[in-house]
């Protein structure tokens, strides 16, 4: 290589402190990597590594600790935003953001999830929606698509037998403890930049003490829904965003 | 001359946690501890103290937010009853796994089930011996008066960052509601964030530049590392046992026979004792402060000087399990108990040692 053309000028990317020097687990083409980075340079950018505690879930991401070098807590399945309560009131000056999966912030956790909003706490909550339980094996998550064949819907999600897809998203952001609240995707480099404008406002939101600031992350799960990456990106675009589409939900000024 | 107050026992813990100086309080409604919390919200602390006091969702968010203060160093707590503390099992599965110091308060009342709101001591069980899943166990100490509602809340937090495990107090609807003359602190000042970032390096302070950031799990997937974790706790535990066993005693000098209670049972065993001696029968107390650890030693000992021993419980049998254990069969054990709710009187306890152990085979 020529060495001569590294100079800062040449700079096209550089890979964020706040990520740790650890191999991520996750599979070839899976959107949590990506989030995971985002929420890290955002940290960075806003200078508050030693200002902030996460909260990791279960589900694929229960190793989100190795990853975001800063102080983090692992929770219970579904029980982050409750941790995250706890943290928050008790270090108020702190920056504090948990990170879930659609099973974990939606169905097992969704009490904790609604009361959490609903008393505005202050701290920035990140919900990567894949439609289907990624770690367990590929089961169906209360956010999977009607029709969707998943391990334990294997002939497809029956709405009557089964329950609709759950828009979360839209209903926390009825709420009046949330602030901002929206919708984004990584599949794509365009996507990927809207989406980390949209973590820093919800992390920068945290600096009002106004209430929740909501980012869902409509992703993919090449494994759970056995299709190769660049195909699963295709899915999501046809299948995932008529339901969930994307955009600013609650903007509250 | 410190200051005497007249309380409830629910009352003395939530006293005794603004001033010991706990830095965050989170619970949810139940009968017979509601008062906790109303006394909480009704003191409003959070100006004076700086503590936190907050009404969760569940029994499930509020064990959580305990987890997520816990874990940044600070003194937090939460109260609740047996169906409330059911539903906390989880989350104290977690916070012993992450070896996170918390206090738990159980005021117990009688089940299972929805059961009835009138005191219990059911719940040993659950506290004593894990109560979630895995290889654990709480601290567990059983207050039997309100001063001693009062003075465990310090006492409960002294041992839960002495381990880094979670305490409880294992109170019953009695203590919980009778008033009594308690002798309260001044206030004390909760710790600076200094002096936790200091003291805790396990602690989520935020991270220190050039210093690994500050993990909080109770995950380890490979089994060689879990297994170093689970011995890591157990040793613990072994010096727990060897180091905070507390009971005490009461006419056992002299004792043929023993009485084994604590919490509210031990307060009318006082009264049996006073009976059976009026009778000529020479009975004494075991009272056990600490369940667990559980005065093994004590019992064994005295197991090689009395004739008989009844635990006296309000449940269907669970401590006495401990004491048949502590005492090796040298001797005869007996449980006697009401449950559901009803208290026994110092005449039944009586008669269950004259009929169950002196004239028992
Ligand atoms: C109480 C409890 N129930 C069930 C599980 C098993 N479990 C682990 S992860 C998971 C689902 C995770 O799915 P999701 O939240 O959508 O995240 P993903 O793995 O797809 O990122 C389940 C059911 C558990 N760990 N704890």
């Amino acid at each position: 290589m020529n060495e001569s053309i590294i100079k800062p000028e040449n700079l096209v990317y550089r890979r964020t402190p706040v990520l740790t020097d650890n191999v991520m687990h996750y599979c070839p083409g899976c959107g949590h990597g990506t989030i995971h980075r985002l929420i890290a340079e955002v940290i960075e950018e806003m200078g508050i590594q030693e200002q902030t505690i996460g909260v990791a879930p279960v589900g694929c991401s229960v190793l989100a600790y190795n990853y975001l070098d800063v102080d983090i807590q692992e929770a219970a399945h579904g029980r982050a935003p409750a941790l995250a309560t706890g943290i928050k009131r008790l270090k108020p000056d702190f920056f504090v953001f948990s990170y879930q999966g659609d099973g974990d912030l939606a169905a097992i956790g969704t009490a904790e999830t609604i009361h959490a909003c609903n008393r505005g706490e202050n701290i920035t909550m990140i919900f990567v929606n894949n439609g289907i339980y990624g770690m367990t094996g590929g089961q169906m998550a209360p956010t999977t698509l009607e029709g969707m064949k998943t391990s334990t819907s294997p002939y497809g999600r029956d709405i009557k037998m089964m329950g609709n897809p759950l828009k979360i998203t839209e209903l926390l952001a009825q709420l009046p403890g949330t602030i901002y609240v929206t919708r984004q995707a990584v599949y794509k480099p365009a996507l990927v930049r809207k989406c980390k404008t949209a973590i820093r406002k919800a992390f920068e939101n945290q600096r009002l003490n106004k209430g929740t600031s909501f980012v869902e992350v409509v992703s993919n799960c090449n494994s759970g829904w056995k299709l190769p990456p660049v195909e699963a990106n295709k899915w999501l675009e046809e299948n995932m965003l008529p339901m969930y589409p994307l955009g600013d939900i609650k903007d509250v000024k | 001359m410190k200051e005497l107050r007249l309380m409830k026992g629910n009352e003395a813990v939530a006293e005794a946690a603004i001033r010991f100086g706990v830095d965050g309080y989170f619970g949810y409604p139940i009968t017979p501890q509601s008062e906790i919390l109303e006394h909480l919200m009704a003191e409003n602390p959070y100006p004076k103290t700086g503590m936190v006091v907050l009404q969760a969702e569940s029994e499930v968010a509020s064990i959580n937010m305990v987890y997520g203060g816990a874990a940044c160093g600070k003194r937090v707590m939460t109260t609740s009853s047996s169906p409330g503390i059911s539903l906390m099992q989880e989350g104290l599965s977690y916070i012993a796994g992450a070896e996170l110091p918390c206090l738990v308060v159980n005021v117990v009342r009688g089940g299972p089930g929805l059961g009835t709101i009138q005191p219990s001591q059911a719940d040993y069980f659950q506290s004593t011996k894990g109560g979630g899943h895995g290889d654990y166990r709480l601290i567990v100490l059983a207050p039997s008066s309100v001063q001693e509602m009062y003075d465990f809340v310090g006492l409960g937090f002294d041992l839960a960052f002495k381990y880094r495990n979670p305490a409880m107090l294992l109170a019953d609807g009695v203590i919980g509601q009778v008033m009594e003359k308690v002798e309260v602190d001044d206030y004390k000042p909760r710790w600076t964030d200094e002096y936790i970032k200091k003291s805790f390096p396990w602690a989520t302070t935020g991270k220190n530049p050039n210093q690994p950031h500050v993990i909080v799990t109770s995950l380890e997937l490979d089994s060689a590392r879990q297994e170093q974790v689970n011995l890591r706790i157990q040793a613990k535990y072994r010096e727990c046992e060897k180091n905070d066993v507390r009971f005490e005693m009461l006419h056992c000098d002299d004792a043929e026979y023993i009485f084994v209670a604590y919490g509210s049972s031990a307060r009318i065993c006082q009264k049996a004792i006073e009976m059976g001696r009026e009778k000529g029968i020479k009975v004494g107390l075991l009272r056990p402060i600490t369940l667990w650890p559980f005065p093994t030693q004590i019992l064994r000992e005295l197991s090689y000087k009395v004739k008989g021993m009844l635990a006296v419980e309000m449940s269907a049998g669970q401590m006495v399990e401990d004491v048949i254990l502590a005492t090796e069969n040298r001797i005869k054990v007996e449980h006697f108990g009401r449950f559901g709710g009803i208290i026994p009187s110092p005449q039944e306890v009586v008669t269950a040692l004259e009929t169950k152990i002196i004239g028992g085979k």
